[in-house]
């Protein structure tokens, strides 16, 4: 029973399929996004699903939060089984999971003070008054790197590192056991993207967060991740530990994936350059 | 002599809270068949500088500059007639968004042979014949065929070929491409860039590769500038700028890098800049 | 962790919500007053408005008083002109200044009135067909295409005939037939923003509906609204101009506008001042708020906003 005890999040078989609607004289059409995932998590720790555009990775993140009802297959969160169909989805399972979007510009509500956008969950979840929320709100502003006297300000006020460490905060709120981060550092500037993947770490080793974390970005998933699962036209073609999968890579994909990955290395910069001298001189 | 000499460029915007200073006092160059990367975070002015460079910036936009000349020429004030010659032919330009780039309601043949009738004047036949072979150098399959089809029936890489192939319709003698492989996935980012390195390499032009992707420079580059807030941290070739970085900024990216990552946490750029003069006004 | 937070703006001072608001102003300000022809309208509208709340003070005359000794005097400036009637008199000797300045009222009302009205209606249909969509969605937007389908005063006469003429049943009227586009412009907002991040993160906090639908994705979709509220303030004025010119709407002697123009139409050839001030007012006004609302525009609309 112990690994049981130990499993966050178990995915079995997980498929989606979408419909597109026929048109007068075309046929329905029917496209699999997720042709059936597997995988387990143990808490604590972080699985990284790489691949590139439309390889349903976005679609699998969206399953995981509840946002899209899987087509067929199981989701064992916690030790327990979720009815995913639409009604059925009790608030105390929802809140165990919450998600950090890819564009900070876009995730937080332009009308609405921070205080606000921190409050709203708790708003809505639990019978607290407001300073208690607003007491919640500022020690969570804190945590994730900010302080109080953002509370009464708006998103656009923020760059975009700032706005996403409010979104994480707004994910942190009703203290969820598992984050889902789909791409939260891509629309960031590499600086500030350094900072959020350090606030990421510190707040896992603080609330034992589990993450999954979705990504296209090879570097940050071989910085950050514990488990590697590369995805490709919605199935799993290579799953392992970070080590199994970087240093040994058994699909043809994952190597492509791994050779077109430009690299900033001093080595690599000075063979280029003497491809490059022998090219001319020949 | 170098192809494009910039010396001193600013560039101001007015906005409700005064004038913005986008681009604050930069100079470059680049020489014939070179590499050059201007690299940045945003707002560090890199794409507004190569704007102003081609007269597209809007008008609210306040332009100086001690000089800009492009092959000895100076193109500060020359007249929106002889600007237009001038962009599209002998420098070409191309932008993030390949699918936006192109004109939703032509074919790319049209959109491509509009060009070359433009610049060149050529006749029907030659057109075709010319764009049939540009689709075929940048590695579009079935050129004939292609020339029919209208942006949105192609990707994201294919629509920025066709970029590609209408950038260099003219053989120009400058290309500037503006983050050209940022909306595209890896493994489309790699053969884009291929496909630049060899045309740069065979047509012996010069290209400035505007980009935020230090991997980018590193694959790319011959020589580099580091813009941050609109000023010039740094110019270096592209090795030495790697292996022996002079500016605390330049450090501090570098450091930034997952894969340069020592120990469990990385290094951030506040800690480059402690006790550096910049560090009073880091605010993004 | 003092290492990691170089983005954040370290500035001590705390922005209180007074100078937010001030700082937003500002910034609205700076992009409205770019626009000159919408400064212009806007004076225009707020001395409209003082002259129609202190009409009792102003207007020199009562609207209803019958001067039976002067009738049809021309404007003072003209001979024959008396200055104690500034624009001259009417028919039946009202002075047609006082009821230039008390039909004021009959104009803003109006304008408040119908677009409160169909602005509040449209909102409330156009936020539900927009969020539900589906079948619900079809069989508004199928209603509203009938509606716009007519032409709009047709149909506010039609309405009036059966509702009966007068003041009341023609403002009812031209709501029904602003409204259409209200639907529409609050329909295609809030599919819009329906789909973005932050309506799919307050879903997942646990927001139902109503709450998504008016807290969350309503507040960011009003710049459209304010506009289109602006220009059909106008159109509302226009439109009961229009019914009152056709006698279904204000009925003599209440100095409406439009009444007004139907009062003095045989005297067009042998009094002009009758009608030129009236039609005048109505053209001043409307021209008004049409230049507020294109300013409103620049300054709401991002889509817009240069660089």
């Amino acid at each position: 029973m112990t690994t049981t005890d130990n499993t966050m999040l178990e995915v079995r078989d997980i498929k989606r399929d979408y419909e597109l609607p026929g048109g007068l004289f075309k046929p329905k059409k029917i496209i699999h996004a997720v042709k059936g995932v597997s995988f387990k998590l143990e808490r604590g720790k972080t699985l990284a699903i790489v691949g590139e555009s439309g390889c349903g990775k976005s679609t699998l993140a969206r399953m995981l939060t509840f946002i899209d009802e899987p087509t067929a297959g199981e989701l064992i969160i916690d030790g327990e089984k979720i009815d995913t169909r639409p009604g059925h989805l009790t608030a105390e399972m929802r809140q165990k999971v919450q998600i950090v979007f890819q564009n900070p510009y876009g995730s937080l509500n332009p009308r609405q003070k921070i205080g606000d956008v921190l409050g709203e969950p708790l708003l809505i979840n639990t019978k607290m008054s407001s300073a208690e929320r607003r007491d919640r709100a500022n020690e969570m502003l804190v945590k994730v790197g900010l302080g109080p006297e953002h509370y009464n300000r708006y998103p656009h006020m923020f760059s975009g590192g700032q706005r996403q460490r409010i979104a994480i905060a707004r994910a942190l709120m009703l203290n969820p056991k598992l984050l889902v981060l789909d791409e939260p550092v891509s629309a960031l500037d590499l600086s500030v993207q350094a900072q959020v993947l350090n606030l990421l770490a510190d707040l896992q080793d603080e609330f034992g967060l589990t993450y999954v974390f979705i990504s296209h970005d090879l570097s940050v998933v071989r910085y950050i991740a514990d488990e590697v699962m590369v995805m490709y036209f919605g199935e799993a073609v290579e799953y392992g530990t970070r080590e199994e999968v970087f240093s040994d890579p058994k699909h043809e994909y994952t190597r492509t994936l791994f050779a077109a990955t430009p690299r900033a290395d001093v080595e690599s910069i000075r063979a280029r350059i003497a491809r490059k001298k022998a090219a001319t001189a020949a | 002599m170098a192809l494009l000499q910039i010396d001193n460029l600013t560039v101001e915007f007015e906005t409700a809270s005064g004038w913005f200073r986008a681009v604050d006092g930069v100079s470059l160059s680049v020489e014939k068949g070179e590499v050059l990367a201007i690299v940045g975070e945003s707002g560090s002015g890199k794409s507004v500088a190569m704007l102003a460079v081609m007269g597209l910036l809007p008008w609210t936009a306040k332009i100086t500059a001690d000089r800009m000349l492009f092959e000895g020429r100076d193109i500060r004030n020359i007249s929106p007639a002889e600007r237009r010659k001038l962009i599209g032919k002998d420098i070409a330009m191309i932008f993030q968004e390949p699918i936006a780039s192109l004109n939703p309601c032509f074919t790319v043949g049209f959109q491509i042979e509009e060009v070359l009738r433009i610049h060149l004047g050529l006749d029907r036949q030659a057109r075709r014949a010319r764009a049939i072979e540009l689709f075929r150098q940048v590695g579009l399959p079935n050129p004939e065929e292609r020339l029919n089809h209208f942006p949105h029936q192609m990707s994201g890489g294919q629509c920025q070929r066709v970029m590609i192939a209408i950038a260099i319709a003219c053989n120009p003698k400058l290309l500037i491409a503006d983050e050209p492989t940022t909306a595209l996935d890896v493994t489309i980012q790699k053969q884009i860039l291929d496909l630049l390195m060899s045309l740069q390499a065979k047509n012996g032009m010069g290209l400035i590769m505007i980009t935020h992707d230090m991997g980018v420079v590193a694959e790319t580059a011959d020589r580099v500038v580091v813009q941050y807030k609109g000023k010039k941290m740094e110019e270096a070739d592209v090795l030495s700028l790697f292996e022996n970085p002079k500016s605390n900024y330049t450090k501090a990216l570098l450091a930034a890098l997952p894969e340069n990552a020592t120990g469990d946490r990385l290094t951030t750029v506040s800690a480059f800049f402690e006790g550096a003069p910049e560090a009073a006004e880091t605010r993004a | 962790m003092a290492d990691t937070i170089n983005d954040i703006d370290s500035s001590p001072e705390v922005l209180s919500s007074a100078a937010l608001r001030r700082q937003m102003f500002k910034e609205f300000w700076f992009y409205f007053s770019e626009n000159r022809g919408a400064v212009i309208g806007l004076f225009v509208f707020i001395a409209l408005v003082l002259v129609a709340i202190f009409a009792p003070l102003i207007a020199p005359h009562s609207p209803f008083q019958q001067y039976r000794d002067a009738v049809l005097l021309p404007p003072a400036w003209l001979e024959g002109g008396n200055t104690s009637y500034l624009l001259g008199t009417d028919p039946v000797g009202r002075d047609i200044l006082s009821r230039l300045i008390y039909g004021s009222q009959y104009s803003l009302f109006i304008g408040v009135f119908v677009t409160t009205l169909s602005l509040t209606s449209g909102i409330l249909i156009g936020v539900i067909a927009g969020y539900y969509r589906g079948w619900i969605d079809t069989a508004i937007m199928r209603l509203m295409d009938i509606i716009l389908a007519f032409p709009s005063l047709l149909l506010a006469l039609v309405l009036v005939a059966i509702l009966g003429p007068g003041l009341t049943n023609g403002m009812i009227a031209i709501a029904l037939v602003l409204q259409p586009h209200f639907v529409r412009l609050t329909r295609a907002a809030v599919m819009a923003e329906k789909t973005r991040d932050y309506v799919t993160a307050a879903r997942l906090a646990g927001a139902g509906p109503l709450r998504l639908m008016f807290r969350t994705i309503l507040p960011n979709c009003t710049a459209p609204l304010i506009v289109q509220a602006t220009l059909s303030f106008s159109n509302a004025i226009l439109d009961a101009a229009a019914l009152g010119f056709l006698g279904m709407g204000a009925q003599p002697p209440a100095p409406e506008w439009g009444t007004m123009l139907a009062e003095a139409r045989e005297f067009i050839l042998r009094a002009w001042w009758v009608v030129t001030f009236p039609g005048l007012a109505i053209l001043i006004t409307v021209l008004a708020i049409n230049l507020m609302g294109d300013g409103l525009r620049d300054a709401l609309d991002p889509k817009l906003k240069r660089s």
